[in-house]
């Protein structure tokens, strides 16, 4: 049953980063883009989570604690620039 | 005796950083109980300058209270959100809602704009410069004046009484 | 003692199928709504959820096979529900500044969106340097 659900989740995730990626390829605005992106990072840490359960190991949990602070921060840093022209004034 | 607040500037701050260090090690043993301590006492007494004054606490029981129904609403939100996102024939009427604030202090506010964003169809848009006004963006509204009331009843109010009174 | 791994087999399975059809929805309601406005109601709500569902799913695994409590993918959930909204509300705040196209029926009299008005530098207060 936890196989099944597994490989449930893993095309349904697989799925989504897809459609982000159409909105990353097609979005009329910056803006539509960056919000793409910021899905797509945070798709793509449940995706590390889902192997690092598939694996049976934990040591995963780190890099995806490392994607999620990086896609913030990055998210931040461009908006500010979309914002002010600027990153750090 | 050393008043409190000169070694201990943010003790909710400094609890925090104590259970963040906890959790990232996986183990509460003497040893890294004892760093984790050190760290919380170091690092608030380090970045101090760089914070603004926090207001107090009042009633962190409501807190959490607060806490829990947000979660509860999150989820309402996501049905919601789903079942209107899934509508083949995506009848919606969006709108953007001017939200007068009550709160005045900025840790409050960030607050209330995050439940807002994470909650019932509603994102915060902006805040105006005189910290009076939120501009929200709304999915779905029948009413403005109905969204305004919830927000306030639901959130702002139970807010205000933590933080404030 | 079966009885118990059978439920919480189950609970898992129900968690990591619930988090991708949560991430799902909202993916594919940042694929199919109108305007950027609306889209961002799909990430910043069903996303979050669902990656939290699935992170929700992967403590309760590790914490059964290893038949002690684990807590590490509480902290990714709990930095996830506290960056989105401040994102989410920072991509809000540029798409006004650019003053982004509009679905039709969106009521947008709001003074922001307004021909003519101008998005000042900030000045000294919020720590920013003027």
């Amino acid at each position: 049953m936890l196989d099944n659900a597994l490989w449930i989740s893993v095309a349904l995730f697989t799925v989504s980063i897809m459609l982000n990626l159409y909105r990353v390829a097609v979005g009329p605005a910056l803006p539509d883009r960056i919000l793409a992106l910021d899905t797509m990072y945070v798709n793509s840490i449940a995706l590390i989570v889902l192997f690092g359960i598939w694996l049976n190991t934990k040591t995963y949990f780190e890099a995806a604690l490392l994607i999620a602070m990086l896609g913030f921060i990055s998210t931040v840093a461009v908006c500010k620039y979309l914002l002010r022209g600027d990153i750090i004034e | 005796m050393i008043p409190t607040q000169r070694w201990l500037p943010m003790p909710l701050l400094s609890l925090l950083l104590l259970a963040m260090w906890l959790l990232l090690q996986q183990s509460v043993s003497l040893g890294q109980i004892l760093l984790g301590s050190l760290l919380a006492l170091v690092i608030p007494l380090i970045t101090q300058p760089f914070w603004e004054r926090q207001p107090m606490l009042k009633h962190p029981w409501l807190l959490v209270r607060y806490i829990f129904r947000v979660l509860g609403d999150i989820i309402i939100a996501n049905l919601q959100v789903s079942k209107l996102i899934l509508d083949p024939r995506g009848r919606m009427s969006p709108a953007f809602i001017e939200y007068p604030l009550e709160l005045t202090e900025m840790l409050p506010i960030t607050i209330l704009a995050s439940s807002i964003t994470l909650t019932p169809g509603t994102v915060s848009v902006n805040l105006r410069k005189d910290r009076r006004t939120l501009v929200i963006h709304a999915l779905n509204t029948g009413d403005r004046e109905d969204t305004i009331a919830q927000i306030r009843e639901r959130y702002e109010r139970p807010l205000k009484e933590i933080f404030e009174c | 003692m079966i009885g118990f791994y059978t439920v919480m087999e189950g609970v898992i399975a129900f968690f990591l199928i619930a988090g991708g059809v949560f991430a799902f929805i909202g993916s594919f309601g940042l694929a199919r709504l109108k305007d950027f406005f609306m889209r961002l109601h799909g990430p910043s709500k069903t996303s979050t959820l669902g990656v939290g569902c699935v992170l929700i799913a992967s403590m309760c695994y590790f914490s059964l096979i290893e038949g002690s409590l684990s807590l590490q993918g509480m902290l990714i959930t709990i930095f996830l529900f506290i960056t989105a909204p401040v994102s989410a509300h920072l991509l809000a705040k540029s798409a006004l500044h650019y003053k982004l196209a509009r679905d039709p029926r969106t009521l947008d009299d709001i003074e922001e969106l307004k021909d003519g008005e101008d998005d000042e530098k900030p000045n000294g207060e919020n720590g920013h340097l003027p």
